[in-house]
């Protein structure tokens, strides 16, 4: 990955009817990155691609691809390609002819297409199926074939919407170390969109958190994962114990009426914020040793971990562990200063986008 | 076992009556056609109905129910396909709406409408008062081929739209997304994806307008005035006005020959095999 | 560019519609005009309304056709049903063959259709009339019927039956309250093309009926060499108001009742 900008989305914004889907969206996007645009539906993130893509027009602002204005450029003049959502692979064409497609409308040559054909099908695993139609295969299949038939066209970026969605958890996940394969063979940019925020963090390079049209927060999976800017970004990106604080000085937070030590510095004196903090981070300890003393409420086994939920200070705490503590138990909470993140509160409603709808 | 003799007795009792009834209304009725077109008045066998075809009289008018209905097909498809392109780009979420806009005419007896058309169409009629009184020479139209093939694409233009419309509705937009995508223009897409993706939908349109168009009697005794007869009008003078029944169904014979080949044709294309999409 | 595209459009689809309209807006007119001859106008009445009532031929006609239309639409939903379930259990083959055979009388030229069945009535010894033409009107109407249930039925899946059973229903129970329901608008509709094209049909009736039965169709095609009798404008316009009227109705409940659904 280098720091060159390969599109650089500037100022967008997007109206349908009255509703306000992108407000003011800035963001680019560098050469060779895996970026995954990630939010719930809605959010805004299909909205983007489409833009990307040139199946919208932004009502303002631009899209400057590798330096030139693409903003009213139709998308078949476009250097780049789309895995779409449910593969719209053209059911009247056998594979080859689908993944011939665009070539034959560049007329390359026959030999050409040929080549490229037994290249592209060699590159996702299915080898002969080019004489077969579209509804003859599975949907991991298809999925493979409408991957095949956009990178033969060498774009410079793969958009891909929501690839995976429509397919089930084993395949999903199979699959996601294939596309990670992909991009490092091809060695070309991937902009992936998608809901599911496990997919995220496996793949990308850099995660684009949206909601509600605005950008929540940009980072690489791990940045955004362990500090998370916002309560909404936090509360998507895996499961989370978000307390609403009184932040008392620098590097010591009171949380539910106990005084807990932290790193952080800069937020002022008791000051109200937002801490967040990871069930897997949580210590359960012997009630004297603990900062906050509680009771296990409920208790799942998960396979990798227990999940338990503990009644401590009056909030329910969700907490991963591998040690086992039967309900009815007695515990100690312990968070160590390092693993307690705080947040600014939003200061507005529109803001204040914890909703998260699935 | 005796669930077995169960579910034959349910499935013979379903089919039971509507196999019967097409074999007595269906396909033996088809059978006694063969045997009057094959046979003289007294029953022996003969290829003389057949090949009174080649007689100049219906041999002409065999040629001119060609021509017309090869016409008004043409027309219809050229009518109906940009319509039913405009109706699919306009995403209407309530689509039988449109359905019922091209059904609703069905309901006003067709000879009447066909009759109304008269109305439009005479020497003194609507359309040649309004264009004389725009300045231009009146048209004679009427108990011309013209008429006809007016009358023809009138009737049956509502079954070229429906079936196309169907078939372009049902295509997804991101095909034509994807092929817009994959560096097609707005013509190639429109060649190789929305074309060859309706054609079911052409070729029933096409057979749904053809086969009544090249049989039709009345259209062509109202519009025509009795002066341009097709081979339909021919066909019900053998049986109603001349009781000639050897004679009238071989020349109906000779018809199906026109029938069975488009009926072929739909098919090959029709590879759903749930019969024509016209609905 | 867009919006004069959009309007081009939009004057394309009135274009059509009014010629598809048209010869009704003239039919209109005509169930006005003072005058008999349909090519002069005679200033404005009302008389063919009046007139229209006391009409004998025109409205036993009228009757019939309804009739018959009643009743071939119902038969043919009946028989179409049955064999719609009966053909979605069969094998490929007779599959096939069946659904080819049915397509038959739909593809099939209707004056090839009217002679075969004048030619079986015939050689049956029937006599031509009321019975006649409704045994050929169910029998070109039961494909349209057979083609409205047959998606319904490859759509339904087979576990929503077996549900119905597991709860307790008996299989007449089961078809009763959850199969029927799901098939239902499939045979609804088949009954509405049945009747349609009951109604509108000519050729068929013209071959099969007997002298003393008309129809409103051949009534008006024997009328068209002596003109027509300007009650039968009247009429034309009277049910056109009224299947639009209909159409309006059933319009304004479905959305209404779609309306309640999303709330």
């Amino acid at each position: 990955m280098n720091d060159n900008k390969l599109i650089d989305l500037q100022h967008i914004t997007k109206k349908f009817g009255d509703t306000l889907v992108l407000d003011d969206l800035s963001l680019y996007i560098r050469e060779n990155e895996f970026l995954t645009l990630l939010g719930p539906s809605g959010c805004g993130k299909t909205t983007t691609l489409r833009i990307l893509g040139g199946f919208e027009h932004p009502d303002s602002g631009q899209v400057i691809f590798d330096g030139q204005d693409i903003t009213d450029l139709p998308p078949h003049k476009r250097q780049l390609n789309t895995v779409f959502q449910k593969y719209a692979l053209f059911p009247h064409m056998s594979i080859a002819e689908n993944i011939a497609f665009g070539l034959k409308i560049k007329k390359k040559s026959k030999q050409y297409i040929q080549d490229k054909i037994r290249y592209a099908l060699k590159l996702v695993n299915l080898d002969g199926f080019g004489d077969r139609m579209p509804d003859s295969l599975s949907g991991g299949q298809q999925q493979r074939i409408a991957i095949a038939r956009a990178i033969v066209n060498e774009p410079k970026i793969l958009l891909l919407d929501e690839p995976l969605g429509a397919l089930d958890l084993k395949l999903r996940q199979d699959m996601q170390y294939e596309l990670i394969r992909l991009k490092n063979e091809l060695g070309i940019t991937f902009v992936y969109v998608t809901h599911d925020q496990e997919e995220a963090l496996t793949m990308s390079d850099t995660i684009v958190v949206m909601n509600q049209g605005y950008i929540q927060q940009v980072g690489s999976p791990e940045k955004i994962y362990n500090e998370p800017e916002n309560a909404f970004v936090a509360d998507f990106i895996g499961e989370s114990n978000i307390i609403r604080s009184v932040f008392l000085e620098d590097r010591l937070v009171e949380i539910l009426g106990a005084k807990f030590p932290c790193v952080d510095t800069g937020f002022g004196r008791n000051k109200e914020v937002d801490v967040v903090i990871r069930p897997e981070d949580i210590d359960l300890v012997s009630p004297e040793q603990g900062t906050l003393q509680g009771v296990v409420t409920s208790l799942i086994f998960k396979g990798v971990h227990y999940e338990m939920e503990v009644l401590a200070g009056g909030f329910e705490w969700l907490v991963h562990s591998t040690d086992l503590s039967a309900v009815g138990t007695k515990v100690g909470i312990h968070v160590d200063p390092f693993d307690i993140q705080i947040m600014n509160v939003p200061e507005s409603e529109d803001e204040e986008a914890v909703n998260v709808e699935e | 076992m005796k669930n077995k003799k169960k579910a034959f007795l349910n499935q013979a009792l379903l089919s039971g009556p509507y196999l019967l009834w097409m074999a007595l209304f269906i396909l033996i009725p088809l059978f006694i056609i063969l045997y009057y077109g094959l046979t003289n008045r007294d029953g022996a066998f003969t290829l003389e109905n057949i090949l009174e075809i080649t007689n100049p009289i219906y041999m002409k008018s065999l040629l001119l129910s060609l021509k017309l209905s090869l016409y008004s097909t043409v027309i219809c498809l050229l009518l109906a396909y940009p319509l039913a392109m405009i109706l699919r780009s306009l995403r209407l979420k309530n689509q039988s709406l449109i359905v019922m806009i091209f059904i609703l005419p069905m309901w006003i007896n067709f000879l009447l409408r066909t009759i109304a058309w008269l109305t439009i169409l005479e020497n003194n009629g609507i359309l040649n008062s309004l264009l004389r009184l725009l300045g231009f020479e009146g048209l004679h139209i009427i108990n011309t081929p013209a008429a006809i093939v007016v009358g023809m694409v009138y009737d049956f233009l509502p079954f070229m739209i429906l079936p196309i419309y169907n078939s372009l509705a049902k295509i997804d937009n991101n095909l034509i997304a994807a092929s817009r995508d994959l560096g097609a223009n707005s013509l190639q897409t429109f060649r190789r994806i929305m074309l060859p993706l309706s054609l079911p939908g052409i070729i029933s349109g096409i057979t749904m307008v053809f086969i009544p168009s090249l049989t039709t009697f009345a259209i062509s005794q109202i519009l025509g005035g009795g002066k341009q007869n097709l081979i339909g009008n021919f066909i019900e003078q053998q049986f109603l006005l001349h009781y000639d029944w050897n004679a009238g169904s071989g020349l109906s014979l000779v018809l199906m020959v026109f029938i069975l080949i488009s009926m072929a044709f739909v098919a090959k294309f029709d590879k759903s095999r749930e019969g024509t999409n016209l609905w | 560019m867009v919006k004069l595209g959009n309007s081009l459009k939009k004057l394309y689809i009135g274009l059509i519609v009014f010629f598809l309209y048209a010869p009704i807006l003239v039919l209109v007119v005509l169930s006005f005009n003072k005058s008999k001859f349909r090519n002069q106008w005679g200033g404005f009445t009302l008389d063919w309304y009046r007139s229209l009532f006391s009409n004998d031929e025109v409205m036993s006609a009228l009757g019939t056709t309804l009739l018959i239309a009643l009743c071939a639409a119902l038969i043919a939903s009946i028989i179409g049903t049955a064999a719609a379930f009966a053909i979605n259990k069969m094998k490929k083959i007779p599959k096939a063959l069946t659904l080819g055979i049915t397509n038959i009388p739909m593809l099939n030229a209707d004056i090839v259709t009217a002679i075969s069945l004048m030619l079986l009535f015939t050689a049956l010894g029937f006599t031509f009339g009321f019975f006649s033409v409704l045994l050929a009107h169910i029998t070109f109407s039961i494909p349209y019927v057979v083609l409205s249930v047959m998606p319904k039925l490859s759509q339904m899946s087979r576990a929503n039956y077996e549900a119905a059973l597991d709860l307790g229903a008996t299989p007449f129970q089961a078809f009763r309250k959850v199969v029927f329901p799901e098939i239902l608008p499939g045979v609804l509709s088949g009954f509405m093309l049945a009747f349609t094209m009951s109604l509108d049909d000519f050729i068929i009736t013209w071959f099969t009926t007997s002298p003393d039965i008309h129809t409103l169709s051949t009534v008006i095609y024997s009328m068209q060499r002596r003109g027509i009798s300007p009650e039968i404008y009247a009429l034309s316009t009277l049910m056109f108001v009224v299947i639009v009227v209909l159409l309006i109705l059933c319009g304004r409940t479905q959305n209404k009742n779609q309306k309640k659904a999303r709330s």
